[in-house]
């Protein structure tokens, strides 16, 4: 009882971490089409930022300036770059975010080091909160899903309540249509871009300190959050959100339980010997395969139901 | 008009006795390299070249030929390496008779047992979906790898020994000069195949699916069958690749299965141009230099490769290859109309934007190793706690920023001028 | 034989709650040339999506030579004998006129999905490439990319790629879209050509062209047919006039003398 619990805790706690990362993500999906490679790479931006940020003027500051400085990168590498590869179609994009989460990585490594750094959670927020049983459970996640589930809020009332989310719910599926009415939709995808990018630095920097905050922060991530966004409809905020939580009930939970197909068939009487054929496949715990699992569930969203959990745009 | 004009006046004029002639002076190419560059790193920079070769052209066949990108490229190598180290230890051990030579077959036939296995299912769909899928599988097949270690030998990986069995025509193949031969023989095959391939009309479809898929059932084909055709072709040829690496390194890691692996081959084949046969041969040379050679020179030759790449994506995305013709274009035709001077001035602009980066790139990294000493560059020595050296260098990369496309213009619009006035004399 | 190569019963064609095709009669004779036209969003093009197998049917069903068609796939429609150019310029963009076409004729040649024989090898191919090439009037511009050509060469390769498989049904979807009056003509001088003891199905707009080359016209309003019969008596008939035109009995003459 007490592990499932808890486990339910981290997930819900690491999947909204995942959904504060993957709703930019799917934002700038669907308005741009365009899959952000890098925006993983945004997040470890964010956290190298506030680390660095947090040893010269407190955490706090580092929690308003990191997001905001990841944002104007955002912001530079859309006006820059990815406006003019824009012209050579969705596949030249992706490519470009694939050489800038490449570039990005090598730029953290130039000026942080290859190795973790030390970007610590604050004092005021460390500690237990409260106590499950026998195991704690930190100031820090509880601050953590706050500001994720505050974020999300923000971002809800933001593209519902005003009339610049308005504009860009117009603009995810009917860009030309709102740009003759008169706005400037370059401008609106460069402001999505940017804003989504803010928000993988803000997941960055609260993320940062609890995971670890090192080069290879990206890479993990990265690859998990496209699950996320093609899992949950490439498009669909709901769906980004169910995802991530699925998700991230499927990876905490797997990489606890230490069972195998063979326990379970010593279990129920049946033993296998060691010498039989696919014994080694049986005896595979679902926590070795645990980091796989993600990836399973992308491959057979893919095949059986392309367009995702409640995605409504078909690639 | 015969079969054989019809072929001339495609582009290129490729006819049958030019095609004759490129083959053979691949072959001497192939042949003599290594008598040209003739030190041992240099055969192993050569052999590596080989092996990326045919990994990027495998590749190609899926990006370039039919419009597929794929970010999990590696798993197919990847496991054709594996089966491979497993073929030579068992082939050593006794247990069947197969030389060496004849290993990267075994190497084809595993990638293309693992492209049939799953790609009827994952070519159903195409784009970036199709791009997402071969990520996850990519990924799977890597962290696979961890989970049976008796296959895939955990974090160590599976060794083996390339020089078992009798030697054939006096060579154990240890010596990497004959490892380069081996490989540089089944490149060559590799080449003719795949650019024969490209000359079917199975290669002409691929084109098609590329180009318009939509089109393609309505003059008759099943696009998803042309799909599935293509990835279980490129499986094959990249299944080759990873023996051939296999064969070179004696080893097999889980690394040869990671997105690393799969990130270089799309990096280094869409470098060198994904829009000609021979674009990813060259993206596969230029990679192995930028991968194996520049690190010896330089820390930051990461950050150099990244910067190349994102030039290419955003001003050359048919690759350096489709720079080549346009490059020679101008060169002639500033020494025919005489525009030395406006040439000069672009090469001084280039040449400024890259010194300065270089420089600054240098700087940067040489500040980051925390070493006291200045750094020292082409003889010069660069003081890079002091101002003077970022100085010169930002300032030297503003001036390049700044006059690049107004030098770049005035010699284009120039030497266009001239063109058209020469082509009005000539009417 | 049947008289009728091509039969549409009761289809109906639905996207989401909308309905584009209600409930659609049509039957085209063998070899004829059948026009069909309507006023915009009639759903003629989706009339041709439907019978190419580019859409499956909501209900209702499609007989082609004897056979039913409206669950097969397009690829499988196109070996039965029946191909279709597109409203919207849609050829193979990276790649010449020639190797467009080629790539339009190989399935008639019997070349499968063959990688192992080179294309220079094959003869009969480019026999047939080169003459479809030349009827077609762009033997001139053989080497150059489809994304150079101009507007109304793109339109004649669309069309050379209808026909470069030899298929016995043709449809053509507003071939002369966009076209000048001399281009136009030449178009039409081509269909006639290429559709020469075949049957054609032609959605045009231009009613000097339909009434110049077709046997029959057919009517599409709202997803149904509501007239199909000679261009003279379509010219005269009041539910023609009134639902594609909408006019009324005392504007006749004016609108007969605009539809001549």
């Amino acid at each position: 009882m007490e592990f499932f619990l808890i486990s339910l805790l981290n997930s819900l706690s690491y999947g909204l971490l995942l959904f504060m990362l993957s709703s930019g993500l799917t934002l700038i999906f669907s308005m741009m089409g365009v899959l952000n490679f890098a925006h993983a790479s945004f997040y470890m931006m964010g956290a190298y930022f506030a680390y660095t940020i947090s040893g010269m003027a407190g955490y706090w500051a580092a929690f308003i300036l990191a997001p905001l400085l990841v944002g104007i990168a955002g912001i530079v590498v859309e006006r820059y770059g990815l406006r003019a590869v824009h012209k050579y179609g969705h596949v030249a994009e992706l490519l470009y975010t694939f050489g800038l989460s490449y570039l990005i990585l090598e730029g953290v490594q130039l000026i942080w080091g290859r190795s973790a750094v030390p970007y610590g959670i604050p004092e005021i927020l460390q500690g237990p909160l409260f106590t499950l049983y026998t195991t704690t459970f930190p100031k820090y996640q509880a601050f953590m899903m706050l500001i994720a589930v505050l974020t999300l809020l923000a971002l809800y009332l933001v593209l519902t309540r005003t009339r610049i989310g308005l504009i860009i719910q117009a603009s995810l599926t009917h860009p030309e249509m709102v740009e003759s009415l008169g706005h400037n939709v370059p401008r609106v995808f460069m402001l999505v871009f940017g804003g989504g990018c803010a928000l993988a630095g803000l997941a960055g920097v609260i993320g940062g300190n609890s995971l670890v905050t090192e080069p290879g922060m990206a890479e993990t991530l990265g690859t998990i959050i496209f699950v996320v966004v093609v899992a949950g409809g490439m498009g669909s905020l709901m769906g980004a959100l169910l995802a991530s939580l699925l998700i991230g009930i499927i990876q905490t939970f797997s990489i606890a339980i230490d069972v195998s197909a063979l326990d379970l068939l010593s279990a129920a009487g049946v033993s296998i010997s060691p010498h039989a054929f696919g014994h080694s496949v049986l005896a595979v715990s679902l926590s070795d395969v645990a980091p796989m699992l993600p990836y399973a569930l992308l491959v057979l969203i893919l095949i059986f139901r392309p367009r995702g959990l409640l995605g409504k745009r078909e690639n | 008009m015969t079969t054989h004009s019809l072929i001339a006046s495609r582009a290129g004029g490729l006819t049958n006795s030019r095609l004759t002639l490129m083959w053979l002076g691949f072959a001497a190419v192939l042949l003599f390299a290594p008598h040209v560059f003739t030190s041992s790193l240099a055969h192993s920079h050569l052999t590596q070249m080989g092996t990326g070769i045919v990994l990027a052209l495998s590749y190609n066949i899926l990006l370039g030929q039919s419009g597929m990108l794929s970010f999990g490229h590696a798993a197919f190598s990847g496991l054709g390496a594996f089966m491979s180290v497993h073929a030579m230890n068992l082939a050593g051990g006794g247990t069947f008779w197969l030389p060496l030579p004849l290993i990267p077959v075994v190497g084809a036939l595993t990638g293309l047992a693992f492209a049939a296995l799953i790609g009827y299912v994952i070519t159903r769909i195409s784009g970036v979906a199709f791009a997402m899928i071969t990520l996850g599988i990519g990924q799977m097949t890597y962290a696979s790898a961890l989970m049976f270690p008796g296959f895939f030998g955990g974090e160590g990986g599976v060794s083996t020994n390339r020089v078992y069995g009798e030697p054939i025509l006096g060579w154990t193949f240890g010596p990497q000069i004959q490892v380069y031969y081996l490989v540089a023989f089944w490149l060559f095959i590799c080449v003719m195949a795949t650019f024969y391939l490209t000359r079917t009309p199975f290669g002409r479809l691929l084109n098609g699916v590329r180009d318009n898929e939509e089109r393609i059932p309505f003059i008759g084909f099943n696009p998803h069958k042309l799909r599935y055709m293509a990835i279980m072709t490129s499986g094959l040829f990249a299944g080759i690749g990873g023996s051939l690496m296999a064969i070179n390194f004696e080893i097999a890691t889980d690394e040869v299965l990671s997105l690393h692996e799969s990130g270089a081959v799309l990096l280094f084949t869409f470098i060198g141009g994904t829009t000609s046969f021979f674009g990813p041969m060259l993206g596969a040379v230029i990679g192995v230099l930028l991968t194996k050679l520049l690190p010896d020179y330089t820390a930051g030759w990461q950050m150099y490769l990244g910067i190349v790449f994102i030039l290419v994506v955003v001003y050359a995305p048919g690759g350096i290859s489709s720079l080549l013709k346009p490059g020679m274009d101008m060169v002639r035709r500033t020494i025919l109309h005489k525009r030395y001077a406006l040439f000069f001035r672009l090469l001084l602009s280039v040449t400024a934007l890259v010194v300065s980066a270089i420089l600054l790139i240098e700087l940067l990294y040489h500040r980051a190793t925390g070493a006291s000493d200045p750094l020292s560059l082409w003889g010069f020595s660069l003081d890079h706690q002091g101002f003077i050296a970022w100085v010169i260098a930002i300032a030297l990369l503003l001036a390049g920023l700044l006059t690049i496309k107004a030098s770049g213009r005035a010699l284009v619009r120039q030497l266009a001028e001239d063109t058209a006035q020469l082509e009005g004399e000539a009417q | 034989m049947t008289q009728n190569i091509l039969e549409l019963k009761d289809v109906k064609k639905q996207f989401g709650k909308t309905e584009i095709i209600r409930g659609l009669n049509l039957e085209v004779r063998r070899g004829e040339r059948l026009a069909v036209i309507g006023p915009n969003g009639a759903g003629k093009s989706t009339l041709f999506h439907l019978i190419s197998g580019r859409l499956s049917v909501s209900s209702g069903e499609i007989w082609f030579d004897g056979d039913r068609i409206h669950h097969c796939t397009a690829q499988q429609i196109y070996q039965r004998g029946l191909s279709r150019s597109f409203q919207i310029t849609n050829l193979f963009s990276r790649q010449t006129v020639y190797e467009n076409i080629l790539s339009a004729a190989m399935w008639a040649q019997g070349y499968r999905y063959t990688f192992w024989k080179r294309i220079s090898q094959l003869k009969p191919l480019h026999d047939r490439a080169q003459e479809v090439l030349e009827l077609i009037g762009l033997a001139a511009r053989r080497n150059v990319s489809v994304n150079l050509l101009t507007y109304a060469e793109q339109r004649a390769l669309e069309i050379g790629m209808a026909v470069a498989g030899g298929s016995h049904t043709i449809l053509l979807d507003e071939p002369t879209a966009g076209m000048s009056r001399g281009e136009s003509d030449a178009a039409i001088e081509l269909i006639k050509t290429v559709s020469m003891g075949k049957t054609l199905m032609i959605v045009e707009h231009d009613m000097g062209v339909v009434f110049g080359l077709a046997d029959r016209v057919a009517v599409v309003v709202y997803g149904q047919v509501i007239a199909c019969d000679t261009p003279e008596n379509i010219r005269a008939n009041a539910k023609v006039q009134e639902a594609y035109l909408g006019v009324k009995k005392d504007q006749k003459k004016e609108v007969t003398d605009g539809i001549a």
